[in-house]
């Protein structure tokens, strides 16, 4: 029976030959991920489960990044049950902050060289579907599943339908992944590809770099998809020559091409040449609008980083964009490296000096998710190149969040409202 | 298995963020998540729910985050059923895994009023508007699914089938 990528990776790690849409299957696992807001719930699971060990210190990762540097005393007590547990048990991928491996989640894993093409990875946090930019399978769970899995280094899924979307032509000026995907969402909606898989294609995945890539999968949650990915083709491949040379020589991963016959629910054919730089507006995801057409309305923050724009091309874009320019009076700008390799790369480039030249802020994360680090005030209005645009996600249920790309996002820094590169 | 009690009736794609806000996110303790359950949607929520009311919504539902802190914290509130026209994947697999009875309804979804008093019954599907006198089928739970239940959850029904 012919395949999709995703379909071939549950197979293979169920030890299958083959499966089909709707296939209750028990598969493997990879990687099990867990963050400083879902693991100490798992670790409480795990405790009760009376299991002793996890299944393989190497597999099992903890990073702690939502409430990090600890925003009050309950969130230290959150990363103190996750330092100890990680201590104990030896865990490898658990890093302190300020260490040259640590950052987002999202953004090390890929950047770090422990996810390659072909893993199946699971991660009790809803973006884990970012790592299919690297032709791998890895979605979102919950903090029992992370405990169970932490256990047993297995899982069950549902194997899910596909939707193909295939791309053509290439982007504009300024129009990155993150336009893409809000594009998509605009589309088919917040649930356009409820428990499905998104599977990308097309001529068009040459105009998306590694780093877009990421974006576009980040938040294939963000329309319902199970998971988002991507073939693996010579961009893929020289990013993880790059990320993990060991493991490249040896060609230690495994890529999975979909079936020609392999069949689809549905096929979203875009021209890459037809988007435009694009905004979500208050409070979904698929609210999308054309930044141009947005110029009037006034923002009283902007925040470029986080686990969807905080990689090295986005602090780069931000850079660019702002050199020589100043934040308008009535802005905040955060800024957000996404991880401490991409902090310092950002400095080696002299990136940050352009942006502090400009007035940004430098931080870590946390706004997102209005958790710290800029949290909105009632009646506050912040264009973000964050993910979810949800009431009060932000902050105050009577703030407001935009989504966009980081050309839109540092353009708009300077105008005070929302705006694009050319207006500069 | 039935459940029956008064319904709170919400929206398409009602996402995780108001089910618990982040802010709330510093503890997973289910008495401290349901003190701010819908809160951002709906402030009234906690101080008007009884034990065994039933949640309907539309399209969606739990959309956003894989946080598990939002089936805990709309269990802890007392609420005995979600019925919803469907559900995003992560929070389904999230409300079996942590015990909270959740059902597919597109037309219960769409039929049943605010404060209407309803009746589900888990072996059989049916759901009962008892406000309105209307009937809706949905599809039963396996028996699996209603021992995980039965057992509170997924810990509970993994414990309970180790000691067997």
């Amino acid at each position: 029976m012919p395949m999709t990528m995703t379909q071939k990776i549950l197979a293979d790690h169920a030890g299958l030959d083959s499966v089909a849409p709707g296939d209750l299957i028990e598969a493997k696992l990879d990687y099990v991920l867990g963050n400083d807001v879902t693991t100490p719930p798992a670790i409480k699971v795990f405790e009760k489960l009376g299991v002793k060990d996890v299944f393989d210190k190497d597999r099992v990762l903890m990073i702690q990044d939502h409430f990090t540097p600890n925003k009050d005393i309950k969130s230290a007590e959150l990363n103190k049950t996750m330092r100890c547990f990680a201590r104990e048990h030896e865990i490898t991928h658990y890093y302190e902050l300020g260490r040259r491996e640590m950052g987002i989640e999202h953004v090390i894993l890929p950047d770090n060289g422990i996810v390659l093409p072909g893993d199946l990875v699971i991660g009790a946090d809803s973006h884990t579907c970012t790592y299919g930019a690297l032709g791998s399978f890895s979605t979102g769970v919950g903090s029992t599943d992370l405990a169970c899995a932490m256990a047993r280094g297995v899982t069950w899924f549902k194997v899910p339908e596909a939707i193909k979307v295939n791309l053509t032509g290439r982007f504009k000026k300024f129009v990155t992944g993150k336009d893409l995907i809000l594009t998509i969402i605009g589309m088919i909606g917040v649930d356009g590809a409820l428990y499905k898989s998104l599977e990308f294609d097309g001529d068009g995945i040459k105009a998306l770099s590694m780093d877009g890539r990421l974006t576009v999968c980040n938040m294939a949650i963000e329309c319902g998809a199970k998971n988002g990915i991507f073939p693996v083709d010579n961009y893929t491949l020289k990013y993880i020559s790059r990320t993990n040379p060991e493991r490249f020589i040896k060609s230690d991963y495994k890529v999975y091409t979909a079936d020609e016959d392999a069949e689809y629910s549905q096929v979203l054919d875009i021209n890459l040449d037809d988007i435009d730089l694009t905004v979500a507006l208050p409070h979904l995801p698929s609210n999308t609008k054309k930044a141009s057409e947005c110029t009037d309305m006034k923002i009283d923050q902007v925040v470029i980083g986080s686990c969807t724009n905080g990689r090295l091309e986005d602090i780069g874009a931000a850079a660019t964009i702002l050199k020589g320019l100043k934040v308008h009076k009535d802005v905040r700008c955060i800024v957000i490296p996404g991880s401490q390799k991409v902090y310092r790369q950002a400095l080696d480039n002299g990136w940050l000096q352009d942006l502090d030249d400009a007035g940004c802020v430098i931080s870590t994360c946390g706004p997102c998710l209005g958790g710290h680090m800029g949290v909105l005030a009632k009646g506050e209005r912040c264009v973000s190149t964050t993910n979810r645009n949800f009431v009060g996600r932000m902050g105050d249920p009577e703030s407001e969040v935009i989504l966009s790309g980081v050309p839109v996002a540092a353009s708009s820094a300077v105008l005070g409202r929302v705006g694009t590169p050319d207006e500069l | 298995m039935k459940v029956s009690g008064r319904v709170f009736k919400y929206g398409d794609n009602v996402d995780t963020d108001v089910i618990i806000p982040a802010r709330y996110l510093t503890s997973a303790d289910p008495e401290h998540l349901k003190e701010h359950c819908m809160e951002d949607i709906d402030k009234s929520f906690k101080d008007r729910v009884n034990a065994g009311d039933i949640m309907v919504a539309g399209r969606n539902f739990g959309c956003g985050s894989s946080r598990e802190h939002a089936p805990v914290a709309i269990k802890a509130s007392g609420i005995s059923l979600v019925i919803a026209n469907d559900f995003a994947r992560i929070f389904y697999r999230n409300s079996i895994n942590v015990g909270l009875p959740i059902l597919e309804c597109p037309e219960a979804a769409l039929k049943i009023n605010d404060g209407d008093e309803i009746e589900a019954d888990f072996d059989t599907g049916i759901i009962t508007d008892k406000t309105t006198g209307e009937r809706f089928a949905s599809k039963p739970f396996p028996e699996f699914i209603k021992n995980i239940m039965a057992n509170g959850g997924l810990v509970g029904y993994t414990e309970s089938g180790l000691r067997d």
